[in-house]
């Protein structure tokens, strides 16, 4: 009798008697996934992986040429490559900087009486909710030096932001400062209020001043969220592709994704740009790789 | 924060209120700057100083749907009064509405973009998150070797730059036609969302406890029943969430659609810019445009206010 009870709680075994056995419907649920992960995001990448060992052009129907490590080669070399690199490191820092500093020092602000926070929360947080590309597209006529409301509400006069060289680069990643600095704020605010109130308390008790209870009580506490939102952003901000397009065409400006689709679809170059793809994409694997550390981490507390 | 006790940090609070007000103002200009440029006449969107307060106009949403060309000559009186209101509000701004042959209204190129963009955001928002939810229950309850590795690949996945993966995904596409096509970029969002769905719907189906269905199994259910009929209404918020994000990112998707359809298939995101030629642009009808696209997404976010949080960081954090 004991074992017969034992049975009938025994979820596998039960199952097993009736419908599908718990394996059966585990592979049913999850192989689909993997598989169309596979077909639809590896195979491509094994395909351009081949390609990036040739000269093949997609524009001509001239037959694909075996060119060993020649595409690595020249693009490792070529100072143009390096420089579409040290672009985009600056683009990462200026604006995942900015990102840091505005998104946290909002989320400070907001940690505190707020009459309305949840209203206020929410509509701080609709710039990032909506597509970089069509609203980027509008910023352009905000920087528009002659009518745009920046140079007008800043008195800026005719100040040129697109179409100076040295400040578009700028002007792009204060738009994507403006456009994700919620996220910062969002996670920030998520770290803030799960530092314990006692810990403050306590240092009110030891009369610790606020610069003392700002950095050995909040900061360490939140910096572990806080580094999600840093990493996250920081590969975000290295795939960056729309803004930077849709805003100007300066060479200034010109992330190595823009290098990237120009390569493979205005200049057709298609075995170089595979190779160029795949040097991208093993940077962006390693960032991935801390990004999930640090997540999973964070879940585990 | 703890309660607001001395005079000092009850200042203070004042401070930060002040200070999150302006914040907001300046967050919500550009926003504010479409939608009021959305309802100006032409010749009040690029003025110096800056319009803003106006008689609000719906001629902008009327040239946003219709093909429009240049008056060589002023409309007759006739004409004039023999057309339709909105068809007026287009020669008070200087142009005619094109008709065919038969005197049909030829639509602009915006209406089927927007077509397209429905039809491409929903359909993939279905297959991911129906997907999705099946293999997030799996991880969940399932004992999986390697599931860390798995769900590490999955999410992988997600962070390809969309221009890496549109290469191959471009010459694949070429060999089996399915370049401009909507069934092109629905697989492309799917694969995209997928691995979100179920790194997402996982954290929800953790949030469920296991007894409910082994109460169940005990009850005779089979575990696909107790999937189906106690599992699935548990997790409907998430699967809500889930889906509303999923849309939301198909929705504002530029590169892959940019590369991968030009007239057919193309959606909204790279339609809009393209209209901003050579010449001087009408603001206004892009600002239609742009707010018509944002105001989905805009009302999704007010929806969506209490999952933000968790749908951002991958359902890592859950407040």
């Amino acid at each position: 009798m004991a074992t017969a009870v034992l049975t009938t709680l025994d979820p596998n075994s039960r199952s097993a008697a009736r419908g599908m056995s718990d394996l059966t419907i585990r592979n049913l649920f999850i192989i689909p996934t993997i598989v169309f992960l596979i077909v639809f995001n590896i195979f491509p990448l094994i395909y351009s992986l081949g390609y990036s060992f040739t000269d093949f052009r997609a524009s001509s129907p001239a037959a694909a040429n075996f060119v060993g490590l020649q595409n690595y080669r020249e693009l490792l070399n070529d100072p143009f490559i390096w420089s579409n690199f040290a672009i985009t490191a600056k683009y990462v820092i200026v604006s995942v900087v900015g990102q840091v500093i505005v998104g946290f020092g909002v989320a400070l602000l907001l940690n505190r009486d707020i009459p309305l926070k949840g209203l206020l929360t929410t509509l701080l947080l609709l710039p990032m909710m909506l597509s970089m590309a069509v609203v980027g597209l509008f910023w352009k006529l905000l920087y528009d030096p002659s009518f745009g409301i920046i140079n007008y509400t800043l008195g800026l006069g005719s100040f040129e932001w697109l179409s100076n060289p040295d400040m578009a680069l700028y002007a792009v990643a204060i738009t994507d400062i403006w456009m994700w600095s919620p996220f910062v704020m969002l996670l920030s605010l998520a770290g803030l209020s799960a530092v314990p109130k006692h810990l403050y308390e306590a240092a009110a008790i030891d009369r610790a001043g606020s610069f003392y209870t700002f950095f050995r009580i909040t900061l360490p506490l939140v910096a572990p969220i806080l580094m999600i939102a840093i990493i996250f952003r920081t590969m975000e901000a290295f795939k960056t592709f729309d803004l930077a397009y849709i805003l100007t065409s300066q060479p200034t400006t010109e992330v190595i994704s823009i290098r990237l689709y120009k390569m493979a679809f205005q200049e057709w170059q298609t075995g170089r740009s595979c190779a160029l793809a795949y040097i991208v994409l093993i940077m962006i694997l390693a960032i991935t790789n801390i990004y999930v550390k640090y997540l999973n981490k964070v879940k585990e507390r | 924060m703890a309660a607001v006790t001395t005079s000092a940090e009850r200042s203070l609070n004042k401070l930060a209120i002040v200070g999150v007000l302006i914040v907001t103002m300046i967050f919500l200009a550009p926003i504010y700057w479409i939608a009021s440029t959305a309802f100006k006449p032409r010749n009040l969107a690029t003025t110096i100083p800056p319009t803003v307060v106006f008689q609000p106009e719906i001629s902008p949403f009327v040239k946003l749907f219709t093909k429009r060309s240049q008056l060589r000559t002023a409309p007759t009186p006739e004409q004039y009064a023999a057309a339709p209101w909105w068809e007026r509000l287009v020669f008070d701004g200087g142009e005619k509405v094109v008709r065919s042959g038969r005197g049909e209204v030829q639509w602009s190129g915006y209406p089927s973009r927007f077509m397209n963009s429905l039809i491409v955001a929903i359909t993939s928002t279905i297959l991911a998150v129906g997907m999705g939810t099946f293999t997030a229950y799996g991880f969940s309850r399932f004992k999986i070797k390697g599931e860390q590795d798995l769900l590490f690949f999955i999410l992988s996945t997600r962070m390809l730059p969309p221009v890496v993966v549109a290469i191959p995904m471009f010459l694949m596409y070429r060999v089996v036609g399915l370049n401009d096509t909507h069934w092109g970029l629905i697989i492309l969002y799917t694969a995209f969302n997928l691995s979100f769905s179920v790194w997402l719907m996982k954290g929800f189906m953790d949030e469920i406890p296991k007894e409910y269905e082994e109460a169940a199994l005990v009850d005779g259910y089979t575990r696909m029943e107790a999937f189906f009929k106690i599992v699935l209404p548990e997790a409907a918020t998430g699967i809500a969430a889930t889906a509303v994000f999923c849309f939301i990112t198909a929705w504002n998707e530029y590169a892959f659609a940019l590369i991968m359809t030009n007239r057919r298939a193309q959606t909204a995101p790279p339609f809009i810019p393209s209209q901003v030629g050579s010449g001087l642009p009408d603001w206004t009808v892009i600002a239609a445009g742009t707010f018509l696209f944002l105001l989905p997404v805009a009302i999704f976010t007010f929806l969506l206010r209490n999952h933000l949080l968790r749908g951002m960081s991958f359902g890592a954090i859950r407040k």
